[in-house]
């Protein structure tokens, strides 16, 4: 039972990192109806960006955090501005392509920062542990956990209070009549790369204090956000959420039983759970468990 | 290409005989349903197909080998983009799922053709059957994926086919005894046809010729086989069934277009096309190594036909030969611009591994900005100006 409720514990501060990848993609998804491929580059360069500042230039973690979710932001603006502006009105298929192409580039060029070592951010609070009922938590994991909290409160509260998330949600449900009452809707496609792009950064930074800190191949980490946004639906906030969670539970409860009761499934199997249990959920709900559910009229 | 003659549609509106004669040039207008679906409807397409042929059969003689290994490897790569043409281009059906039908068919190909005595688990049969098989195989699973598809539009599938891969690639990792495992791999079986091997040097009889000499002309024959399949598809009833499909599923529905059959065929497709492909390209390569078939993979497909050219069969074709080639241009570049270091380890702004990355994804964002009709659009443009000069219009 304490094995169990400790998966269940770790896979949630792994969870909220999804969370917060899987909120970028919904939230780009809402504005503009594509998914972009290219957040796992935002991902890995947003890590990179807190590297950059607290191992290179000495800032302290909290400030490097900060100035890379700026830069973040300001990177997922510059895509939109440069790549996606000009195709509006296009197939979102041609869109979501796009982001493909700029994912690779920015891949080569985060790789060619990365080179061949690992990129690992140093925690403040060391590897200090919470323990409690026989269960433990590290000191970064519980940061995440409230970060994310933390996050995912203050973007609801925006979308659902401010001028620019009524904004938001109208560009959302129906941009030309968005445009006809004087929302800035190009401002507000800006506005959602932007967000995308600081959550990203920050999902980044926190995968760089991990073990593995930032290597060549990380991004196939926010991958895993894809199969959580299709659990909770593309077009639901709170699906994005409780979809990453599902995503790092599941992940967490396979890797500890899977090799025990299930091993023809293979090593490293909880890797791909997350897609395994994607296709479960899309047999029994092709939207997933939230999303909105497409009606067609002829 | 042809000049613009009006006469055409005098000729053909007043028929001389009881049989139209056919008009010279592009015709402005048709008038028989013959005349629609023909294959090859102008005399310049006629001719330049067969003076492409011919010269396809010429060029191992003309060129080196080196050369010549790349443009193998891009014939055969073409046919697994005419596959994901199918299914993406003509059938509207986005999938990122490539890679996994591409590695079934290679590791079928090398299980059933692979040596009976060797490490791993091998059948010893002969081409005739794994060819075949590798594209069975392939369409096998695509039938599996088909059924899922039919209930997703869009994005979605795009997503859950980039699921396929992962969990692919998982299976190809963990099967050690069919596969060789991660950073292993296994030898892909030889190409021996008609009791000539081709690859080795000297095995058709009576001419000298090398490895590559004789892969490159399997490759072209095997590529012209499976291209006019593909055209005869899309020209048939199936291929219109496919475009109503993609352009408004609703509307295809309502014409009487069975959609869940349709999607289904044309996953199948697809997937026997990508199989076929994994098992030949292999040949080539020599070695088959699990990992190489990630999400990468996919999207260097999907950036084939979208540069070459969604929705044609010869765009897939120029799109499959120009991204397998790119790894060479990369190098070529790497002569001429200074910062550009040929070695990996070398100074310089970029390797040519990295510059090669970022001309593909650059590649595809300009082109999806530039010119969406691809390659194949790019010919368009050029055509329309012969065919309107010395106007411009």
């Amino acid at each position: 039972m304490t094995t169990f409720a400790q998966a269940i514990l770790s896979g949630t501060a792994q969870g909220a990192i999804y969370a917060l990848l899987a909120l970028g993609f919904v939230i780009i998804y809402k504005a503009t109806h594509v998914i972009s491929f290219a957040q796992p580059a935002l991902m890995v360069i947003g890590g990179l960006f807190s590297y950059h500042f607290s191992a290179v230039f000495g800032l302290p973690f909290w400030p490097s955090l900060f100035i890379a979710i700026l830069l973040g932001a300001g990177l997922g603006m510059l895509i939109e501005r440069l790549a996606l502006r000009p195709m509006i009105g296009k197939p979102v298929f041609t869109l979501a392509i796009i982001t493909i192409g700029v994912d690779v580039v920015l891949r080569v060029l985060a790789n060619r920062y990365i080179g061949a070592d690992s990129r690992a951010l140093r925690y403040p609070g060391g590897s200090e542990r919470y323990e409690f009922l026989g269960l433990a938590l590290s000191h970064r994991q519980v940061t995440i956990i409230v970060v994310t909290l933390i996050t995912v409160v203050s973007l609801a509260l925006f979308i659902r209070y401010a001028k620019a998330g009524l904004a938001m949600r109208a560009t959302a449900l129906d941009q030309e009549t968005a445009l006809a009452q004087g929302v800035k809707v190009g401002a507000m496609f800006a506005l959602a790369w932007a967000i995308a792009g600081g959550l990203a950064a920050i999902a980044g930074t926190f995968i760089a204090t991990g073990s593995g800190g930032i290597e060549q191949d990380t991004w196939i980490i926010a991958l895993k956000a894809l199969p959580a946004i299709i659990i909770g639906g593309l077009d639901s906030l709170q699906g994005a959420v409780i979809g990453g969670l599902a995503v790092g539970i599941i992940e967490q409860i396979t890797a500890v039983y899977q090799a025990a009761y299930l091993p023809f499934l293979g090593t490293n199997f909880s890797l791909v759970a997350p897609y395994a249990l994607m296709f479960v959920v899309l047999l029994i709900r092709p939207y997933g468990l939230f999303g909105t559910k497409e009606v067609e009229r002829v | 290409m042809t000049t613009p003659n009006t006469s055409n549609i005098g000729a053909r509106a007043y028929p001389t005989a009881g049989k139209p004669r056919p008009p010279r040039g592009r015709a402005l207008l048709r008038t028989s349903y013959a005349q629609d679906m023909a294959l090859l409807n102008t005399p310049a397409k006629r001719w330049s197909t067969l003076a492409l042929i011919v010269a396809g059969f010429l060029t191992p003689l003309l060129i080196t080998d080196d050369l010549l290994q790349v443009l193998t490897l891009g014939l055969f790569a073409a046919i697994g983009a005419i596959g994901l043409n199918l299914v993406t281009g003509y059938a509207g059906q986005v999938s990122l799922g490539h890679a996994f039908f591409l590695g079934l068919g290679a590791y079928t190909a090398a299980v059933l053709g692979g040596d009976a005595e060797g490490r791993l688990l091998g059948l010893g049969m002969p081409m005739y059957i794994w060819l075949p098989a590798a594209g069975l195989v392939a369409a096998a699973a695509g039938l599996l994926i088909g059924p899922i598809a039919v209930r997703l539009r869009g994005l979605y599938l795009a997503i859950v086919t980039l699921g396929v891969v992962f969990l692919g690639l998982h299976i190809f990792r963990e099967a050690n005894t069919l596969t060789g495992g991660p950073g292993v791999g296994r030898r892909a079986p030889d190409l021996e046809l008609f009791g000539i091997n081709f690859s080795a040097s000297g095995g058709i009889p009576g001419v000298d010729w090398t490895r590559d000499q004789q892969l490159f002309l399997v490759a072209l024959v095997f590529l012209v086989i499976f291209g006019v399949a593909a055209r005869n598809i899309a020209r048939s009833g199936v291929g219109r069934a496919f475009s109503a499909i993609r352009d408004r599923d609703v509307a295809a529905a309502v014409i009487g277009v069975d959609l869940t059959a349709h999607k289904v065929l044309a996953f199948a497709l697809s997937s026997f096309y990508a199989g076929v492909c994994g098992a030949l390209y292999y040949t080539v390569v020599r070695v088959i190594e699990p990992t190489s078939f990630d999400l990468l993979l996919s999207v260097q497909f999907l950036a084939m036909i979208l540069i070459g050219g969604v929705a044609t069969i010869s765009g897939a074709i120029m799109g499959a030969i120009f991204i397998t080639a790119l790894g060479r241009i990369a190098i070529e570049i790497a002569h001429v611009v200074p910062f550009v270091s040929s070695s990996v380890t070398g100074g310089g702004l970029f390797n040519v591994f990295q510059l090669e990355g970022i001309l593909y994804g650059l590649l595809i964002i300009v082109f999806l900005i530039a010119e969406p009709r691809g390659l194949y659009g790019i010919w368009i443009r050029i055509r329309n100006y012969w065919k309107g000069w010395p106007f411009s219009y």
